[in-house]
C-alpha cells in the first residue's frame, strides 16, 4: 500500500522543480534569441552546418550548438560540435 | 517630480487591473496625488474594478483626439481623496493611441499628479508598448505558473528596449516583481513555483507577494479596490507593497510564515 502511494504521489511532488527547470532552459534560449539583433539566420545556419558535418561524421541534432555573443563592439559566433567517442561512427567517405 | 509606473505582465488574467486599482488606491491612501490610466483600448475594465463604470463620459482617446479635455475625462474617486481614474475608450481600435498623444496626456498629468499608474493591456502589441513607453518604474505582475513567468521575461526584455528610457539612453526602467495568486500551501507541497524560483528565473527584485484570496473576486464583484477591504489578506499585502514601493522597511506583519520565508532567507 505504502509502496503504491509512493509511486502515485512522486510524479506530482516535484512538478514545481520540473517547471523551474523547463523555464530556466526556455527563458535562457529566448533571451539569446531576442537580445541579439541579427539572429534570424542562426537556425538555418545551424541546420546547414549540421548537414555538412554529417557528410563525414554521424552526429545527432543535439550534438551541435551555435551561439552568438556580443562582447562590446564585436560579436563572437561560437560553434560547438560534439563528436561521438566511437570511431565506428565515422563514415567511410569512399563508400558513401 | 512625478513618477510614471506601468503595471504589466505580457500574459492576460494574472491580475494587472486588480493590481493597478489596488496599488493606485494604496498610493492615494498614503496621501499621494495619484491617477490610474486604463490603456486597454477596446476592452476597458479598470472602470469596473474601480466601481466608476457609470460615471465615464469622456475617455483617454477622446482626450488624445481633442474631443474632450483631460479635466472632463478624469474621474475623481468617491472614496479616496487624491485618487483619479482615466478610463480607456471602449469603442476605438487599439491604434487610436499614438506615441505623441500618449506623451501629451502624460506630460499634462505630471503637472497635477505625483504618481501616474498605467494599467497595460495583455500581450506585447501596440497597446502594451504604449503603456510602458514613458514608464519610470514597472510592476511586473507574475503568477507562479510557467506561462506567466515566461511572458514576464519577454516583457522585461521589452522594458529594456522599447521604452523612451531605452531610446534616449536614460537610466533603465526600474523593475519590480510582484507575484500574485500565490498559494504558500501548494509551494510547500512542491506543486507550485516558489517566489524564490521565480526570482531565480527573472532576476529582478521582488516587491511583494499577494496571496491567492477569495476577497479579490469579492472586491471586483463590488467595484471596490481590494486595498479598501481592511479584512482582506490580499488587500493588506498590497498595502505592504505600496509601503515598500515608497521606500519603507516593512516588517512582515501578517502572514509571517509566507513573507519571512523569502525576505528572511537568501
Amino acid at each position: 500500500m505504502n509502496f503504491l502511494n509512493y509511486f502515485r504521489l512522486s510524479p506530482q511532488k516535484n512538478t514545481a522543480s520540473l517547471a523551474k527547470e523547463r523555464l530556466r532552459i526556455i527563458v535562457e534560449h529566448e533571451r539569446r534569441l531576442h537580445n541579439s539583433p541579427n539572429l534570424d539566420y542562426l537556425p538555418l545556419l545551424q541546420k546547414e552546418l549540421l548537414e555538412v558535418v554529417r557528410k563525414y561524421v554521424a552526429i545527432e541534432d543535439e550534438h551541435i550548438s551555435i551561439h552568438l555573443e556580443r562582447n562590446g563592439d564585436f560579436e563572437v559566433l561560437e560553434l560547438n560540435i560534439t563528436l561521438p567517442d566511437n570511431d565506428n561512427s565515422r563514415k567511410d567517405s569512399g563508400k558513401s | 517630480m512625478s513618477t510614471v509606473i506601468v503595471v504589466t505582465s505580457g500574459k492576460g488574467g494574472v491580475g494587472k487591473t486588480t493590481t493597478s486599482a489596488a496599488f493606485a488606491t494604496g498610493l492615494a491612501l498614503r496621501g499621494h496625488q495619484t491617477v490610474v490610466i486604463d490603456f486597454d483600448v477596446g476592452l476597458r475594465n479598470l472602470d469596473l474594478i474601480m466601481g466608476c463604470e457609470r460615471r465615464v463620459v469622456y475617455d483617454f482617446v477622446n482626450v488624445i483626439n481633442g474631443e474632450g479635455t483631460l479635466n472632463q475625462a478624469i474621474i475623481k474617486d468617491k472614496r479616496v481623496d487624491s485618487l483619479f481614474i482615466l478610463p480607456a475608450s471602449q469603442t476605438r481600435d487599439k491604434e487610436a493611441l499614438t506615441l505623441k498623444g500618449v506623451y501629451r496626456v502624460i506630460e499634462a498629468l505630471k503637472k497635477r499628479f505625483e504618481y501616474i499608474v498605467c494599467d497595460s493591456p495583455a500581450g506585447i502589441e501596440h497597446g502594451a508598448i504604449m503603456a510602458m513607453y514613458f514608464a519610470d518604474e514597472a510592476l511586473i505582475v507574475t503568477n507562479p505558473e510557467v506561462s506567466s513567468v515566461r511572458d514576464s521575461d519577454r516583457i522585461i526584455g521589452l522594458l529594456s528596449s522599447k521604452t523612451h528610457r531605452a531610446a534616449q539612453n536614460l537610466d533603465p526602467v526600474k523593475e519590480h516583481l510582484l507575484i500574485t495568486r500565490y498559494a504558500q500551501k501548494r509551494v510547500t507541497k512542491g506543486d507550485m513555483l516558489s517566489a524564490q524560483d521565480i526570482q531565480d528565473i527573472l532576476a529582478i527584485p521582488l516587491l511583494g507577494i499577494i496571496p491567492e484570496s477569495k476577497s479579490v473576486l469579492q472586491a471586483s464583484n463590488s467595484g471596490v479596490p481590494v486595498t479598501l477591504d481592511k479584512a482582506s489578506d490580499a488587500g493588506q499585502a498590497y498595502l505592504e507593497v505600496v509601503a515598500r514601493f515608497l521606500g519603507e522597511e516593512v516588517s512582515n506583519s501578517q502572514k509571517k510564515g509566507f513573507l519571512s520565508h523569502w525576505f528572511g532567507k537568501k
